[in-house]
């Protein structure tokens, strides 16, 4: 097993689907680059590089770069999607859902359902979401809770690199639309991928260490936060389990309810805002079904009921910390 | 149209704003010291200078993720500019907006925009605004050629032309949407779309202050005399990456040191004007000499101003909650 790159990662996978069938192509803005320009061809693969190469191997054909036109590549993902290809479409930033949300959630997301269960819509979408790049309000948000909310997708958050092969090649395997979100933070960070193909199934959480104090259940890139926050209250002697729960649709419920009942005691770390967040909706899942097992009260650590600010100063107070994650854990540790 | 020597003076002085403005914001991109996502208008001045020229504060503009040039151009202060795009306190947004963001409504800049054809529904919400409040005002939605393609454009486009709005579209073509052609990405041509909705189309060199400057005076009267939108097909170059850091490989190695030769806005400006004796070099020499140290002077105090601070996080996100 080497050490690659969630970048690596996530371009390894799409080669090796690519390879594995035909029917699975990429399209979105210069997903390859260079199209009608007099320089190098596949200049850009994406914004930051992550489907760079694939273009000369599978060429224009299975590799396409659109206009930027996102209502209609986006929609046209879905309608070949539910006629025989196994798109995967990218929407640079997830920000970008405002152009073409009617095609993702009144259409791909409601055909199966809408048409009795007659339509299979293989499709992809992959996206960028995250703060930390001072890349502002429109360029820096989660907003994976909105795709949470609507029944028929699927949503995936990769919390490393090993996760974001294996849940991105369930996704491409998978026959119902699946949102990706990559957080644009983590592209550099390595993890131990195995050369070959693997799928992480969906809905089924990974506990990435045991505890019995308190359980910290977290989504995407807060993971790592929470581990680090784990290793240092582990130095006090305060021992945490931590859920990564890979999907959020579907969520393994399960798993939270059982390491939930195991400590009594829950932090949800979401970096979305707190209305309507996937912290909140893990918080009225333990209060349905986990009552009785709870000791204190769910905490929740989360971004501001606030816009992504630009400025560092102000983007650095917004996000959440393995610092403040490690404070709602001791305040809970303590309160009861 | 004949300028004044006034006008003349004042054309110079904002395409040279913009220029010394991102030159430096690349140097200082350049050397780490400024953060996130730049996308920088050199090369492109004559278009911004050109059109709002003729633009009052009552007069408003869209712009894009290019938004430096516009927002000099509509009068938007250098100094707050350059603290914003360092993310200070003091910048026109507070710090909050940042390169991508920058805004200033009392001066009819309804902002950069993050979202690539964001600005043409804004502009003919402004220019409805205008006609029903009859300020005389006319709204102005620059796009780039990779905008020309969006649904939001395209429906403004028509949206404009039912309810005969003060509206004026254009189109900025630098060649390039990040690293595809437009020669490639837009079907059918500007004109031909323009034709298509009903308004009159105009196609002019974006390297040419003299000629942008005539067809916007046009296309300006025409909106203000409540005879609807039009739309300008700009075509020139930019002279910097899609963003900062683009390594441009998309780019014939020759491209940008062929334009910077022949076609750069400010020596074709200069020429014109020098030849028909109607500025001196010296003054325009000297106009460049003192733009140059205020930028550099408002840079150093970017640099060394305050950030905003915790109390500033949750403010402005309504009027009242
Ligand atoms: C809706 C949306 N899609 C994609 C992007 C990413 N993006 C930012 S600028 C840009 C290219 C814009 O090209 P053009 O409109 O020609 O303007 P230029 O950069 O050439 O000035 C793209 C694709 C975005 N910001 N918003």
């Amino acid at each position: 097993m080497a050490r690659k790159s969630y970048r690596q990662a996530i371009n390894e996978a799409l080669r090796q689907e690519m390879e594995r069938d035909s029917r699975v192509i990429l399209m979105g803005e210069d997903v390859a680059g260079g199209m009608g320009a007099e320089g190098e061809d596949d200049a850009w693969g994406g914004p930051l590089g992550v489907t760079k190469g694939l273009m000369p191997i599978f060429g224009r054909e299975r590799v396409l770069d659109t206009p930027i036109t996102e209502s209609a590549f986006i929609g046209a993902a879905a309608g070949a999607a539910a006629t025989g290809l196994r798109p995967v479409a990218e929407l640079m930033f997830v920000d970008f859902m405002g152009v073409c949300f009617d095609q993702i959630f009144n259409q791909a997301a409601k055909f199966r359902y809408m048409f009795g269960g007659k339509a299979v819509t293989p499709l992809v979408i992959r996206t960028m979401y995250g703060a930390g790049f001072r890349a502002a309000s429109q360029h820096s948000q989660c907003l994976y809770p909105l795709f949470t909310h609507i029944p028929g997708l699927k949503v995936a958050l990769p919390s490393n690199a090993y996760e974001a092969k294996g849940l991105l090649i369930q996704a491409i395997r998978d026959d119902d639309p699946v949102i990706f979100f990559e957080h644009k933070a983590m592209y550099d960070e390595e993890a131990e991928v195995p050369d070959e193909a693997y799928a992480i199934p969906f809905g089924e959480a990974n506990v990435t260490r045991e505890g019995e104090d308190v359980t910290i259940i977290a989504f995407g890139r807060m993971v790592n936060l929470a581990n680090e926050a784990a290793d240092r209250l582990a130095k006090d002697k305060i021992s945490c389990t931590v859920v990564d729960p890979r999907t959020t649709s579907p969520l393994d419920t399960e798993t939270i309810l059982e390491t939930a009942a195991e400590t009594g005691r829950v932090v949800v770390v979401d970096e979305a805002h707190p209305r309507c967040n996937m912290a909140t909706d893990v918080a009225a899942l333990l209060v349905q079904e986990a009552f009785g097992d709870l000791k204190a009260p769910v905490r929740m650590v989360t971004g501001p009921h606030a816009p992504v600010p630009f400025s560092p100063a102000l983007e650095d107070l917004y996000i959440p910390s393995a610092a403040r994650i490690e404070a709602a854990v001791r305040e809970l540790v303590a309160g009861s | 149209m004949q300028l004044s020597r006034d006008e003349l003076v004042r054309a110079y002085r904002t395409m040279r704003t913009i220029r010394a403005f991102e030159d430096r914001v690349h140097e200082e991109f350049s050397a780490g010291n400024i953060p996130g996502f730049v996308h920088l208008y050199a090369g492109e001045e004559a278009s911004a200078a050109g059109f709002c020229l003729h633009l009052e504060d009552r007069d408003n503009i869209a712009s894009t993720h290019r938004g430096h040039g516009h927002s000099i151009a509509k009068g938007c202060d250098v100094r707050g500019m350059m603290h914003e795009i360092f993310g200070r306190k003091e910048g026109l947004c507070g710090g909050k907006g940042g390169s991508m963001h920058i805004a200033d409504l009392e001066k009819g800049m309804m902002g950069a925009n993050g979202i690539v054809g964001g600005g043409p529904p804004l502009i003919c919400g402004a220019a409805l605004s205008a006609k029903y409040l009859k300020t005389g005002g006319v709204a102005i939605a620059f796009v780039g050629d990779g905008a020309s393609n969006q649904g939001t454009t395209l429906e403004s486009y028509n949206l404009a032309k039912v309810w005969n709005l003060p509206a004026i579209f254009v189109v900025e073509d630098n060649g390039y949407a990040e690293s595809t052609a437009s020669a490639w990405s837009v079907g059918g041509s500007q004109l031909d779309r323009a034709k298509g909705f009903g308004m009159p189309g105009h196609q002019v060199d974006g390297h040419d202050f003299f000629a942008v400057h005539e067809v916007a005076g046009e296309v300006i009267a025409r909106a203000r005399a409540g005879e609807g939108p039009s739309l300008v097909h700009v075509k020139f170059s930019r002279y910097y990456g899609h963003f900062e850091g683009d390594a441009m490989t998309y780019r014939a190695s020759d491209e940008i040191p062929r334009l910077r030769k022949d076609r750069d806005c400010l020596e074709l400006f200069r020429k014109r004007v020098l030849e028909a004796a109607l500025l001196e070099e010296s003054e325009l020499d000297g106009i460049d000499e003192e733009i140059n140290s205020h930028v550099a002077q408002v840079t150093d105090e970017a640099k060394a101003a305050p950030m905003p601070t915790e109390r500033d996080l949750l403010t402005d996100v309504y009027m009242r909650y």
